[in-house]
């Protein structure tokens, strides 16, 4: 696969970041670890610089509602010449999540974080614009928090006795 | 003799040079015979009324060959594909916005029903929106079925009463979906 | 003081605001862009997209994995099998199934037709919006035809809903074969005519050349995958950067361009169609010597029986119950799987905690990400060229929107 290991990464990152960055991990090889919403930009100036991934592959967020800090922004970076990716977690509160916007180090996290915030609501600060991308712009919840329902709550049309609920 | 097949006259009294008709079925059989399309595609169904204009299809042959893009101009709204619920408000603006007569076909279960998109931004069918006419099945639908229903709607065009669209049924229809 | 209002005018500049969008008929789809105009000239524009927003990511975290399948054909319907392909692969990947080298050289069959279907339909669009439509005829026949060896293989045209979590659901029969074997030696011609049509014509040159360049630079920057990037000279193509379903045993280039003009884009996707078919060609000879009759991996666990063994047979039975009422095990993992789609890396993020259905998928939808640079790149941009700038960008609704 890629020219440079897992391991020489983990020795490189940990090298520069010491314990800022922890919990590294390699489900089905995918080199992943943990930072927090402070080193973060450093961590991708760094990644994006120092480390030659220059190629932001993509920024969506998940949510844990039982954890301590539940909502996730996940970052996806690829180096086209090692042919390494490399995923970076960061944690956040619940109530107004707030992390720095990746955007002045990749013009491409533009849409990727309007959507982020569009479905979790992670305020990017410093994003030029960070409106709701593909939902309507009056909607107050974020539809991809656990606690929010698939189904229209509001539907009229469907019985539930004939779902067998 | 060319290949060429003519609509049926409806029925009549025929004499030496005279026909004699009634007034509704004249109409009827020339709306029915160009209907020009408005596409309103959004997904999936779209791609399938490509290849239903498309040559090996070709609807043009059932006399709807020029797609009217501007609404004004057409008789006909196909609506296909999902309609988010960001999209109603343009389709129903869509719909006003067409001259009577005009006539609606939902093509697939998305138009239809919402189909497997059963979720908070997918609105439930067309009909919450706009009155439909002819609902075509499948996900989506084949172009024979596209085509078919576009036969459907053509027998309801050739029976349609002239004065349908001043009835009061017609009016509380319009007004049931807040549309004068 | 008496001056008449049309001198008062003058030093302002008068610009117009037009409403490009959701309905209009050349943007192929439902996107908006309320773009400021100077005459003919763009200065500015915003996009508004989510129109056809319909929650994928949301259903996925509510089924089961086999029943995702029919989600994500309906994200680029235009090449839904390769879709269909990655996610099968990704399923696999997190559960570590091997699937036989036959399957894979089926599935890299199905995926170039794929390919091939979506990259038609581009071009031939892009040459509906520069005033020719013949060819867009011509290449949407050939397209019927790739519709029939699908439907000869899962009996649908184009929510194909083809395969299953570790192989097919059944064998490729003759008739598909015969049918590939013919399509393959048709459509070099038919491709030729087209290129005939458009490679060399002055008004499609003039209408195309220098529009919307865009330097590698730039492009990586914005996150742009696919024919689009290779057309700025970036060689960077997951089929061949990290090979998935056995793609390391193709011999095939990978078309670049030098100025990322919508002109080279034609021309990498044109040449990516040749490119497909000589793949398809490979594979065909490699299954042959292959054993007959495998279609699938031996996973009793994932992969349902056939029912006539299911009502025969004890084991059979179970599996199938275990499999539908989501009683079998999967790891506790996340993946990232991305395969090359029509208009770029394909990427899924699963996160599983171990249920029957995912804790959560992200789809990396290369429209999405593509299509972000395009009120950018339009401005000062005659509006004619943004026309074709769009349908060269190839942004399909379904996958921009999720």
């Amino acid at each position: 696969m890629g020219k440079i290991s897992n391991q020489e990464l983990i020795q490189k990152i940990s090298s520069r970041f010491a314990d800022r960055v922890f919990a590294f991990s390699e489900p089905t090889g995918l080199l992943t670890f943990e930072t927090s919403k402070e080193e973060i930009i450093e961590v991708l100036t760094f990644l994006k610089n120092d480390l030659d991934f220059n190629f932001l592959t993509d920024i969506t967020g998940i949510h844990y509602p039982e954890q301590e800090l539940p909502i996730g922004v996940i970052y996806h970076l690829h180096s086209f010449r090692q042919n390494v990716r490399v995923r970076i977690k960061v944690f956040l509160e619940e109530q107004q999540p707030t992390i720095p916007t990746a955007f002045n180090l990749w013009r491409g996290a533009d849409w990727m974080e309007r959507e982020t915030y569009d479905f979790f609501g992670v305020q990017f600060e410093g994003h030029p614009d960070l409106r709701r991308i593909l939902n309507m712009d009056d909607m107050v919840a974020f539809p991809m928090r656990k606690e929010f329902p698939l189904e229209d709550p509001n539907r009229v049309d469907k019985k539930d006795f004939f779902f067998g609920r | 003799m060319s290949d060429i097949k003519l609509a049926e006259a409806p029925p009549g009294i025929e004499g030496s040079g005279f026909f004699a008709t009634s007034f509704d079925k004249v109409v009827g059989l020339a709306r029915a015979n160009s209907l020009w399309p408005l596409p309103f595609a959004t997904s999936c169904c779209g791609i399938e009324f490509m290849a239903t204009m498309g040559a090996h299809y070709d609807l043009a042959r059932f006399g709807s060959e020029r797609p009217s893009f501007s609404p004004r101009q057409a008789d006909m709204l196909l609506v296909m594909g999902t309609i988010a619920k960001k999209m109603a408000p343009v389709l129903r603006q869509v719909y006003i916005q067409m001259a009577e007569p005009r006539w609606v076909i939902a093509v697939g279960a998305c138009a239809t029903s919402g189909g497997i998109f059963d979720s908070y931004s997918v609105l439930q069918g067309i009909d919450e929106v706009i009155p439909v006419d002819v609902y075509v099945p499948g996900c989506p639908p084949r172009p024979e079925a596209i085509l078919s229903g576009v036969l459907r709607l053509q027998d309801l065009v050739r029976n349609e009463p002239m004065r349908r669209r001043n009835s009061d049924e017609y009016k509380e229809l319009l007004n049931k979906y807040g549309i004068q | 003081m008496n001056e008449p209002a049309i001198i008062k005018n003058l030093d302002r500049k008068e610009t117009t605001t037009l409403n490009l969008g959701p309905t209009h008929p050349s943007t192929h789809g439902v996107f908006q862009n309320v773009l400021e105009m100077d005459g003919e000239r763009i200065v500015s524009g915003v996009s508004t997209i989510g129109y056809i927003h319909r929650a994928f990511e949301k259903i996925a975290e509510h089924r089961p994995f086999y029943q995702i399948t029919p989600l994500t054909d309906r994200m680029n319907y235009c090449s839904s099998p390769i879709n269909n392909m990655g996610w099968h692969m990704t399923v696999e990947k997190m559960l570590g199934i091997q699937t036989p080298k036959r399957v894979d050289y089926m599935r890299v069959i199905i995926m170039e037709l794929a390919r091939i279907s979506d990259h038609l339909v581009c071009n031939g669009i892009l040459g509906v919006d520069t005033g020719a439509y013949s060819g867009f005829l011509y290449l949407m026949e050939k397209r019927e035809h790739i519709y029939e060896i699908y439907e000869e293989i899962c009996g649908a045209r184009l929510t194909t809903n083809i395969g299953r979590v570790g192989g097919f659901e059944r064998d490729f029969n003759d008739i598909a074969f015969a049918k590939i074997k013919k399509f393959v030696k048709d459509y070099v011609p038919v491709l030729k005519e087209f290129e005939d049509l458009f490679t060399r014509s002055r008004i499609f040159m003039d209408r195309t050349i220098g529009v919307a360049a865009v330097d590698a630079q730039t492009a990586l920057d914005y996150s742009w995958t696919g024919p689009i990037l290779r057309a700025c000279g970036v060689d960077y193509d997951v089929r061949a950067n990290e090979p998935y379903s056995s793609y390391e045993d193709f011999d095939f280039d990978i078309p670049v361009g030098t100025t990322g003009d919508v002109y080279d884009r034609y021309m990498v996707r044109n040449e990516e169609m040749y490119q497909s078919i000589r793949i398809i060609e490979q594979a065909l000879d490699k299954i042959e010597k292959e054993p007959k009759g495998v279609f699938h991996a031996d996973v009793p666990d994932i992969y349902l029986p056939p029912k006539e063994e299911v009502y025969n047979n004890m084991e059979a039975l179970i599996y199938h119950f275990k499999i539908v009422m989501g009683e079998v095990d999967s790891p506790k993992t996340e993946v990232y799987h991305c395969v090359e789609g029509g208009n770029g890396e394909l990427g899924f993020y699963l996160v599983n905690d171990g249920g029957r259905t995912p804790y959560r998928l992200h789809f990396r939808r290369p429209s999405f990400i593509n299509y972000q640079m395009y009120a950018h790149m339009s401005s000062g941009m005659l509006l004619s060229d943004a026309i074709i700038n769009l349908s060269s960008l190839n942004v399909i609704a379904g996958e921009l929107d999720a």
